[in-house]
């Protein structure tokens, strides 16, 4: 059975100033008018009052990454030749995400499938997630713009944490749900605290009982499929979108990104940037052919991926969480709970036409 | 003691022996992997791309367009078009590039055993086709007649110069060569390759038709094929698209379900209504 023990709201600077000895901290903290996660500062300390603007997925994927240095040898003497020698950069050291909420959490698992999948496994992200441990605080409250309950998860949903955390009065209760996770709580800043499971669990289920009913996008992947025709769809549905990228930097299971090699003199080193197949440059090809030339295109592919792609290829599963980031930063107030609702209408009057 | 999986990211280091000079656009190099060892245990099919680096600029998506029976070199074809293009054309035998291959999926060679082959090549479209071609060409008894219909914008745009000659005088294999824009010494036909491709009307029975070009040709000839009664199943094409990590993660080359970069670039036009729309 899994050890739970208890944290008093005072006692995790400790924690995480413990932890950072022997890891990377990442947790979300104030900045400016946003919270984002970032390497815990105990001058900066920790904003956990609210979701994170930003999204715990560059403790795997961070926004620039290098691949491998090169270097470029050239002979002085004839016959001239010139060499390139290749060093792969591999991430050491071990991490710990605090902080992150159960969508933040889940999310990572949407990576795992696609970065450390049957046939490819990606060397970079695959050591960042084998040694990064997940700390997740269950959400006390959904948020405005949250919906994790209709894509599958909920508030307090434990998927792919190694510990999670649940708030009561003065503190947390901490549950460990992998050897990971269990090797964190040994810290001396927790208080032995069995007795407190119940009550934990008695908390997540007051959150849960809070959620609204409302209807769910589960099972709509071959729903959208008949949309994928209308491009007229599409374009209504896109029509305010400004291309800016916001909503995939700030989703947390968004994960495309492009390679560029950055070069000095004779050495340099080959880079890999998050991307955003919002923009019209994400496909566009070399010869000036753009299989998605319109924001229509980019659109259905954006929430088809999310909602029917990726559920065809990982077992059903949704490519999105239900954070809400996206609907709450965007800055034409696009939201793709509407996109999707309406989509699954859509698909339906199509459906029962197709009987009639 | 348990080897780590391959990095796929990391490119083999290459020596490229010779440069060909096709047309004044395309350039073919020929490489060797600097590992003997890597060299040696390179196996692909007809069909399967490689990503080509030039360190400090990047990387590009190229057919290995040698066939697999011709082991001494893998070849590649290049067309200028942009950056990594122009910096590729600049690079002189004893040169080094960067090569990730095989990537991809190939021809269904073995399905086209006994069947009847027309392939329609535009431009540098070509390069995929040769491979196939040579392939086919080296195992000639296991493929019925084989038609080849190459077009290029003009006569001194048509690559692969001293091979199309060679074709030309070939029994076993009939070859139609085609310009949009014609010279007075062009003796071949001047028009648009779907046009020609009705001209000529291969009979759809027992036939499979390969087509690679830019993607209005394709469109063009896909019709052009549907009036003379190919079906989806007997009509394959290899699509062109912006590629990155050539192994399904970076999210940039599919279609719908299906990435390019893995799944293709090789489809029947059955596999391809089967996605969005999005050629
Ligand atoms: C399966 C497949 C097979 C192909 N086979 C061949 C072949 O045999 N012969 C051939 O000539 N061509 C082939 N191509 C096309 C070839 O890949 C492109 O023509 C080539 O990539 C153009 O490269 P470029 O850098 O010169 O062009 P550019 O116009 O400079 O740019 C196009 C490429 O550069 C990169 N790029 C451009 N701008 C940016 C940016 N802002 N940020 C990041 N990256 C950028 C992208 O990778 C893009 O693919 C093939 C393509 C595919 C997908
Ligand atoms: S944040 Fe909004 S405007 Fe920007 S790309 Fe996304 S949907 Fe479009
Ligand atoms: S699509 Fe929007 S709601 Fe869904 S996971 Fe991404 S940011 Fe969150
Ligand atoms: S090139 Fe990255 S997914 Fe295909």
């Amino acid at each position: 059975m899994s050890t739970v023990r208890f944290l008093k709201a005072r006692d995790i600077a400790p924690w995480l100033e413990e932890l950072s000895r022997d890891f990377t901290v990442l947790a979300p903290a104030q900045h400016g008018s946003s919270i984002v996660f970032r390497e815990f500062d105990p001058a900066r300390g920790i904003e956990l009052s609210q979701l994170s603007t930003t999204p715990a997925k560059r403790a795997l994927l961070p926004p620039c990454e290098t691949l491998f240095e090169y270097e470029t040898t050239k002979t002085l003497e004839p016959p001239y030749k010139t060499s390139i020698e290749l060093k792969p950069t591999l991430p050491e050291g071990k991490s710990v995400v605090f902080g992150a909420r159960p969508c933040d959490a889940r999310a990572m698992q949407i990576f795992d499938r696609v970065y450390n999948g049957d046939q490819v496994k990606d060397p970079y992200y695959t050591a960042r997630r084998d040694n990064a441990t997940i700390v997740t605080l269950a959400c006390s409250e959904q948020e405005e713009a949250c919906f994790c309950d209709r894509v599958g998860g909920s508030p307090v949903d434990a998927t792919g944490s190694d510990i999670l955390l649940t708030p009561l009065k003065a503190g947390y209760v901490a549950e460990a749900l992998t050897p990971k996770g269990e090797k964190l709580l040994k810290s001396t800043s927790f208080m032995k605290a069995e007795g407190l499971r119940q009550e934990a669990l008695n908390s997540r289920n007051r959150i849960l009982e809070q959620v609204p009913e409302r209807s769910s996008f589960l099972d709509m992947e071959r729903n959208l499929l008949s949309l994928f025709g209308d491009l007229g769809f599409w374009d209504k549905t896109a029509e305010a979108c400004l291309s800016c990228g916001a909503c995939t930097y700030l989703c947390p299971t968004c994960y495309c990104f492009n390679i560029t090699d950055e070069t000095r003199g004779e050495s340099g080193r080959r880079i890999r940037t998050w991307d955003n197949c919002m923009s019209s440059q994400f496909t566009l090809e070399g010869s000036g052919h753009n299989p998605r030339p319109s924001k229509a295109h980019r659109m259905r592919n954006r929430i088809g991926h999310k909602f029917s792609y990726y559920p065809q290829l990982h077992d059903k599963t949704l490519a999105c969480v239900g954070c809400g980031r996206c609907v709450s930063n965007c800055p034409v107030s696009f939201d793709i709970r509407n996109a999707v609702a309406c989509a699954i209408q859509q698909a339906g009057a199509i459906q029962e036409q197709a009987h009639d | 003691m348990t080897s780590n999986p391959p990095n796929v990211y990391l490119p083999d280091m290459a020596t490229i022996v010779e440069v060909v000079q096709e047309t004044p656009a395309i350039k073919t190099f020929r490489v060797v992997l600097n590992s003997e060892e890597r060299m040696q245990a390179f196996n692909f099919e007809p069909g399967q791309v490689g990503q080509l680096s030039v360190l400090g600029v990047g990387e590009s998506t190229f057919v290995i367009n040698s066939p697999p029976t011709r082991k001494d070199y893998l070849q590649f074809s290049v067309m200028k078009v942009g950056e990594l293009t122009s910096r590729l054309h600049r690079l002189k035998a004893g040169d080094q590039i960067g090569v990730r291959a095989p990537l991809g999926n190939a021809f269904p060679y073995e399905s086209m055993k006994g069947k009847n082959i027309v392939f329609i090549g535009g431009g540098i479209g070509m390069a995929p086709l040769r491979t196939l071609l040579l392939f086919m060409l080296d195992n000639r008894a296991d493929y019925g007649d084989i038609t080849l219909l190459y077009g290029a914008r003009s006569p001194r745009d048509m690559a692969y110069g001293y091979e199309v000659e060679e074709w030309l005088q070939r029994k076993d294999m009939r070859t139609v060569l085609t310009v949009d824009n014609g010279t007075p010494e062009w003796k071949h036909k001047v028009g648009l390759i779907p046009n020609i491709l009705r001209e000529i009307n291969p009979s759809p029975e027992n036939t499979v038709a390969v087509t690679c070009g830019p993607p209005i040709m394709i469109k063009f000839t896909v019709q052009a094929l549907q009036e003379l009664g190919f079906d989806d199943e007997q009509v394959v094409t290899t699509l062109e698209k912006r590629m990155k990590c050539g192994v399904g993660i970076c999210g940039r080359c599919n279609m719908g379900t299906s990435y390019v970069c893995k799944d293709g670039p090789v489809y029947t036009l059955a596999q391809l209504k089967q996605l969005p729309n999005e050629m």
